[in-house]
């Protein structure tokens, strides 16, 4: 069976899924995180699929800014999590949703 | 089923595989390391699909410098040792049914849409040149906006870690005045 779009869809909506499974499973706000890069490198995948079947690059440039969008949230987040874990000792999300100290 | 396919398969595969370790391993430096070749697999579809350039820039970015940087705040946390407290399993289960459904839901939708055939055949869209010329002429203020994000994320990064360390600093040394 030669590759179709539906493939690529199939794959990306896979990944996105078990990216969702992480986020609502785990307890540990570092592999939430990782979840939530997980799911934006599904969406870059479908991206750069449908660039191919279309021969457009427009999606492609689409793909960099979600790169350097993640990149710049990640900074941010894991500075938010480090201040975090320095007030309360510990990552854990049922400890930091009181949101104080 | 060419050469193409068969590595479409097996980078498949490998991507949903290190995925799914990413969110069962307890360890969270294990779970870093499977993120790691989940990305590698997606930069192998990238180069199977003409991307050469998001390729390289996915391996550089997300493998090289946002991984390192998960690894270093797990590192400075000392998690490595697992004591991570687990949700209970009817809260898992429920997220994996949840997820579950929404996969459900989305094939349902795309199931009507007709496939798209592959040309197989290599295209130049994804080289540097080309991106380029379409980056600096079409997306020319987008790319100038986003230096306006990176250098507030940086400052706001500086900003969170720096404000805990003043107000220590001031602290010893309202201590020391005081002793």
């Amino acid at each position: 069976m030669p590759v179709t779009s539906t493939h690529y869809l199939f794959l990306s909506i896979l990944l996105f899924s078990i990216g969702v499974m992480g986020t609502l499973m785990r307890r540990n706000a570092i592999i939430i995180f990782m979840c939530i890069e997980l799911m934006l490198n599904s969406v870059n995948l479908l991206l750069v699929a449908f660039s191919k079947f279309f021969g457009d690059a427009d999606a492609q440039i689409f793909v960099f800014f979600i790169m350097v969008v993640a990149a710049a949230e990640v900074a941010v987040g894991l500075a938010i999590i480090v201040m975090m874990y320095r007030k309360v000792h510990s990552v854990d999300i049922n400890i930091l949703n009181r949101l104080k100290h | 089923m060419d050469l193409y396919d068969i590595l479409f398969w097996v980078l498949s595969v490998l991507a949903v595989s290190c995925a799914l370790g990413v969110i069962l391993s307890r360890n969270p430096v294990n779970s870093v390391m499977f993120l790691i070749m989940t990305f590698f697999a997606i930069s192998g579809h990238y180069v199977l699909m003409n991307a050469q350039f998001l390729a390289i820039v996915n391996v550089i970015v997300y493998a090289g410098a946002i991984m390192v940087l998960f690894l270093f705040v797990i590192m400075l946390m000392n998690l490595n040792a697992d004591v991570e407290p687990q949700k209970g399993h009817l809260v898992q289960l429920a997220g994996v049914v949840a997820g579950g459904m929404l996969f459900l839901v989305v094939l349902t939708a795309i199931k009507t849409v007709r496939p798209l055939a592959l040309e197989k055949t290599s295209t130049d869209i994804g080289l540097i040149s080309n991106l380029g010329k379409v980056l600096f002429t079409k997306y020319v203020l987008p790319f100038e906006i986003s230096s306006v994000l990176f250098l507030s994320a940086i400052i706001g990064a500086v900003v969170l870690s720096m404000k805990e360390h003043i107000n220590g600093l001031q602290k010893e040394e309202l201590n020391q005045s005081t002793n």
